[in-house]
């Protein structure tokens, strides 16, 4: 392994520039202040790719600190590649404390996944999301979305789950499942599985939404309701598994399903890295940088 | 088993070594230098500071190597290095009736004042390969008329336009021009927000748009009226000394695509505008831009829009490669979670299905 780069002294803390990470911030406020609208702000180029989480990096970027501890993942484990790039560009540009435990975390950005270790007050959980429209694969127009919003016009999100039903018997939609949040504004919850949805209703968290390309940025303050959407007949309902993890035994969290050999056997394991391993009793290896 | 998620750090250190040693290739052959792309692969380094909206050959070239001539990932590079710089402010608009034009020609008359001047141009050799090039050779310089460097160079849509024939250029707007990598684009929006966005478009994607409306998917007749690459002045007023100083020359491609247009209830028939302008020389790129800018005008100019070139969300949203190569790309990362939700479902619906096929067997064989 190369060392890990210390703090760049050719960029600015954090990477961003301080007008830049103000402006942001105050796009955080606004969103804090209406949750689950979306706030346009001047998104900047950033030196990962668009649609790998630059929005996610930017609001991270506007809010770290020296004093924070971060920590970083993708598909709900701390060892993906993405997580990994994204963890050594703040410890690289921030000099920053990292953690794989939820627990001691006091950011955590994340891709797909909220982690299954309930979080506590203080701590702000920040979503990298492609798409921030939930209306857009129904609507392609800008234009005629934020009116649909502005006039809490959502029948057509209803109608696109009724056609689920009555094509396959029930809602087929399984991540980036739409919810209501606030009881004002339908929002998309980012590309996370419907499993995760129940945990963002009136979480104890800071909940930060980050579209880098799309240049948008919502939010769901601590204790916001949060309802995925549904009907009286049809009422939400999350993933379940007939298995439990190969690891931990656990029966109550999210699996991932891998194919062990060529003749197609099928192992589950959590998808949750750190929670998997607290339950083990594991201690965590040193955080990668 | 469980290494497969594993791993990841050493694996990206890795790759990163080998990225590097790639970039090097063949340690027999000598490294290539950053002179040596400027200079050689000069037209690689117009349209790395175009898109990458950043005049900086030096950088460009750097962007290039660092990127092994894969041009959209060093677009790509020079804006992320761009982003980071801080910004003093807006120069004046550029008077491209100053440019010392290299080239400049005129497809709408036999002769304009101030000549046809042809330059370095494609447009007239015969695309057979070079096999004199393969060698290496010095080449004697080319001769060059002599210039007048300070009589201005009138535009030919000028021309047209003290007639009446042309719409004139839209007035100067004192109004701080908005810059779009300061501020999100919000629909609907203004044609200098569309210029900008399209000049730092892909070439490419603007190319097939503008193509498309000469194909009769938003067709106006266009014709060149003038396309012009030269050296222009830049001048800034710095706040501290209130008036206009000239920081820089660089060179810019301008195209002035003259539409035809049959008038509207409020206007009279006239030629129409579509404007083009590209830094260093680039002539499709700003040809293909003044194309689609002037599609995009369908709305003010009382046009029917049905074609994509004349739709103002789907051109803007999708020109920019970065943002399109970076999503499209990150369709590689891993999706493991959302996949295996929708496992589950299909799982249960295919579950399903059976069951009510097995149950229509049993009926049927039941009667």
């Amino acid at each position: 392994m190369p060392d890990i780069p210390v703090q760049d002294a050719a960029y600015n803390y954090a990477y961003l520039d301080e007008q830049t990470k103000r402006m942001i911030r105050r796009a955080i406020l606004k969103a804090v202040a209406v949750p689950g609208y979306q706030v346009p702000f001047g998104g900047r180029e950033m030196p990962l790719p668009y649609g790998w989480g630059t929005g996610g990096i930017q609001v991270t970027a506007a809010i770290i600190g020296r004093d924070d501890t971060l920590k970083v993942i993708d598909q709900g484990a701390d060892d993906t590649t993405n997580a990994v790039s994204i963890r050594r560009f703040f410890a690289r540009v921030a000099d920053v404390a990292t953690t794989t435990r939820t627990e001691e975390a006091s950011v955590i950005q994340t891709r797909h996944r909220v982690p299954e270790t309930p979080l506590k007050e203080g701590q702000i959980l920040v979503f990298q999301v492609p798409i921030p429209e939930p209306l857009r694969m129904l609507e392609p127009r800008e234009t005629e979305t934020r009116t649909l919003h502005a006039l809490s016009e959502y029948g057509v999100m209803q109608v696109s789950l009724y056609e689920s039903i009555a094509r396959h018997g029930r809602i087929a939609k399984t991540y980036n499942y739409p919810v209501m949040v606030n009881e004002r504004y339908i929002m998309s919850p980012s590309p996370i599985p419907k499993f995760d949805n129940p945990k963002l209703d009136r979480s104890p968290a800071l909940q930060l939404y980050g579209a880098g390309r799309e240049k948008r940025i919502y939010a769901v303050p601590p204790y916001t309701p949060v309802k995925s959407l549904d009907f009286d007949d049809h009422p939400f309902e999350i993933e379940t598994w007939s298995e439990c993890c190969a690891l931990c035994g656990s029966r109550e969290s999210f699996l991932d399903e891998m194919i062990v050999d060529d003749t197609g056997k099928r192992l589950f394991l959590c998808s949750d890295t750190d929670w998997c391993q607290e339950r083990q009793g594991v201690l965590p290896e040193e955080p990668p940088k | 088993m469980y290494v497969a998620v594993k791993g990841g750090e050493t694996a990206i250190a890795h790759s990163l070594d080998l990225l590097a040693d790639k970039r090097r290739g063949d340690r027999g052959v000598a490294e290539v230098s950053l002179d040596q792309i400027d200079q050689q692969l000069g037209l690689a380094v117009d349209r790395v500071m175009t898109e990458g909206s950043c005049y900086d050959r030096a950088l460009a070239a750097l962007a290039i190597k660092q990127a092994r001539g894969d041009l959209v990932e060093a677009i790509f590079l020079l804006r992320a290095y761009r982003t980071t710089l801080p910004r003093f402010g807006a120069s004046e608009p550029l008077d491209t009736s100053r440019m010392v034009a290299e080239r400049r020609i005129s497809s709408t008359f036999k002769d304009v004042p101030g000549g046809q001047v042809l330059g370095p141009t494609y447009d007239y050799t015969h695309r057979l390969l070079d096999f004199s090039l393969a060698a290496a050779g010095e080449r004697p310089e080319a001769s060059t008329a002599p210039c007048d460097v300070t009589a201005a160079l009138p535009r030919v849509g000028d021309i047209l336009e003290r007639e009446g024939m042309l719409e004139p250029a839209p007035a100067a707007d004192a109004a701080e021009a908005q810059d779009l990598t300061r501020q999100p684009v919000v629909f609907p929006t203004t044609r200098p927000v569309r210029l900008q966005n399209l000049a730092r478009g892909d070439e490419g994607f603007l190319l097939a748009l503008g193509y498309s409306t000469q194909r009769g998917y938003g067709n106006n007749h266009p014709f060149v009226g003038e396309i012009r690459f030269g050296a222009v002045p830049v001048s800034f007023v710095p706040e501290e000394l209130g008036f206009a100083i000239e920081i820089a020359e660089i060179d810019v491609t301008e195209c002035d695509m003259v539409n035809q247009f049959a008038g509207s209830h409020d206007v009279p028939p006239q030629f129409t505008r579509g404007y083009g302008l590209a830094f260093g020389h680039a002539e499709r790129k700003a040809m293909a831009m003044a194309l689609v800018d002037r599609a995009l005008r369908a709305e003010e100019l009382s046009e029917v829009a049905t074609s994509p070139a004349q739709d103002e969300e789907f051109v803007l949203a999708h020109s920019d490669n970065v943002e399109a190569s970076g999503f499209v790309q990150h369709l590689k990362l891993p999706h493991y979670v959302d996949f295996q939700s929708e496992l589950v479902v299909v799982r249960a619906l295919r579950a399903e299905v059976e069951a009510r096929n097995r149950q229509a067997t049993l009926c049927q064989a039941a009667e």
